[in-house]
């Protein structure tokens, strides 16, 4: 129980000091949970689980923390190819979302700081205008 | 502390399952599949919609906007396709022939399109002749309005009956408060026409005030099966539910399918969306699934050349599970639900050829043919 409450007011005072630093980050991921909603809850599911084998987990995702730039790529495009997620293989295709570069960066916002994941640095309309395919 | 954590967690997964297990029945698994699959077309992304010519050649949609024809071994890309809105479910979506092709010429499909004033797109309706592999004399002859950027439930499912009509199906578009319900709004919907996109004069809401009538049922999610039950001439659909909501209906004229007033599913994130599930004036699914299975595409099988108890069974892939899944039917109960060709990937289509073979197509793979053992 001890380590429940120290755990909920560390995630508390976290997500606090996190949200009020950062008005443009927040609102940003704000504008992506929407997104999320819309175009990647379906396969990706509420908690960013994913299914085992078939869609990967974002919620502590090592790929997706570890590899912003393919990250970043495959939300712009869509991707094919065999990933390794959490040590598990997944190949399943995911199509192009078809969102503008704007929404990619609030959706990658939002995924790179919900569940666990944290990001320092947010994703800008810049950074995602550079990728390319 | 730590104990109690535990069991209650036990508790809780306990009584998921208990749940699970309420269902009509479950998915079964057989050791003695009477075909082997055959992997025909490959190489494609997502093989939405899949049509065949009476001289054997398949027409195949890919979502992100190319249409494609096949025979023996061989595929070619038809040119001048609509431009399609790729965005979330929207791409080139459906695609169906004319009963009489071989007299007219008629293909059919459906697609996301930009078309109109506002930003985003609906689904739209369209038919056309092929001449030297491409597009010609191609005829709009429906658009959903208004157009929205969601991403969510362009239905697409074209579908002709015994009696000259087509139908189409379009999903809710991400509106579930606004559209299903509405018989003034495109969306929620299964439509009726003419085979060149006339409104019959039958049709069950000609003559009501504002309403749009093409519609010919409405209190639909989104239908990406539809199909002629050739046993009977009804028209079935299987349409996404929220989780643990997925549908097969028997489409009559007029009718109400319930969404979102009455669902047998939940929010992706478990909170309800309605306490009841049957209600005065809306249809009963004739099966639902729980879990959800994700359903695309549908077919009848009609010959026995995968054994006679299979022969009337219904064919429905299943995008989540990545299986195909059969029902047997008696009449319009499901009495046993096999799952084949597990693993392949997420099955998007599947029709019976006029060869009286079953042809799936699997994102991320291509179009399979399941080949009878002989």
């Amino acid at each position: 129980m001890k380590t429940f409450f120290l755990l909920y007011f560390l995630t508390l005072a976290s997500l606090f000091i996190y949200l009020f630093q950062d008005p443009e980050l927040e609102e940003s991921i704000k504008r992506g949970s929407e997104i999320y909603a819309d175009f990647c809850v379906t396969c990706h599911l509420e908690a960013g689980e994913g299914v085992l084998h078939t869609f990967p987990p974002l919620a502590k995702s090592d790929y997706l923390l570890e590899n912003r730039e393919a990250s970043i790529r495959g939300v712009k495009f869509g991707q094919q190819a065999e990933i390794v997620v959490n040590g598990i293989s997944y190949n399943s295709a995911m199509p192009n979302p078809g969102l503008d570069d704007e929404e990619v960066a609030d959706v990658m916002n939002y995924i790179l700081n919900s569940w666990g994941n944290s990001s320092d640095k947010i994703v800008t309309l810049e950074e995602v205008e550079a990728i390319q395919k | 502390m730590k104990k109690s954590i535990v069991s209650l967690y036990l508790i809780v997964v306990a009584f998921n399952f208990s749940c699970g297990q309420d269902t009509v029945n479950q998915v079964n698994t057989i050791s003695d599949v009477p075909f082997h699959e055959e992997l025909l077309v490959d190489e494609l992304p997502i093989p939405w919609g899949i049509a065949f010519l009476p001289s054997g050649e398949m027409l195949i949609t890919e979502k992100s906007g190319d249409l494609y024809i096949f025979k023996n071994g061989q595929r070619n890309k038809i040119s001048n396709v609509p431009e399609v809105y790729e965005r979330g479910q929207g791409g080139l979506l459906d695609v169906a022939v004319h009963p009489d092709y071989k007299n007219n010429g008629w293909i059919y499909l459906s697609y996301a399109s930009e078309d109109g004033e506002e930003k985003g797109g609906h689904t739209a309706f369209m038919r056309a002749k092929i001449e030297n592999n491409s597009l010609i004399n191609k005829e709009l002859l429906y658009k959903g309005s208004p157009n929205t950027t969601k991403g969510q439930h362009f239905g697409s499912r074209i579908v002709f009956d015994e009696n000259g009509y087509v139908f189409l199906s379009i999903g809710e578009r991400g509106a579930r408060d606004d559209n299903p319900q509405d018989i003034t709004r495109d969306g929620g919907k299964i439509y009726r026409f003419y085979d060149d996109g006339r409104i019959p004069e039958t049709n069950p809401f000609v003559g009501t005030a504002g309403a749009k009538t093409a519609i010919y049922s409405y209190g639909h999610r989104n239908p990406q099966g539809l199909v002629k039950n050739p046993f009977t001439g009804e028209i079935w659909d299987n349409e996404h539910g929220p989780k643990g909501g997925d549908e097969i209906n028997i489409i009559k004229p007029g009718a109400n399918y319930g969404w979102p007033v009455i669902t047998y599913g939940v929010n992706y994130s478990g909170t309800p969306i309605t306490d009841i599930t049957a209600k005065e004036g809306m249809e009963q699914p004739i099966h639902y699934w729980l879990p959800s299975i994700a359903p695309s595409g549908m077919a009848f099988i009609t010959t026995d050349n995968y054994g006679s108890d299979w022969k009337g069974a219904l064919l429905v892939g299943s995008l989540k599970f990545q299986y195909l899944e059969l029902l047997k039917l008696n009449g319009t109960k499901v009495t046993d639900r096999i799952e084949l060709i597990k693993g392949l990937g997420r099955v998007r289509e599947v029709v019976e050829g006029p060869d009286g073979l079953i042809y799936v197509g699997v994102e991320g793979k291509g179009v399979y043919k399941l080949v009878p053992n002989k």
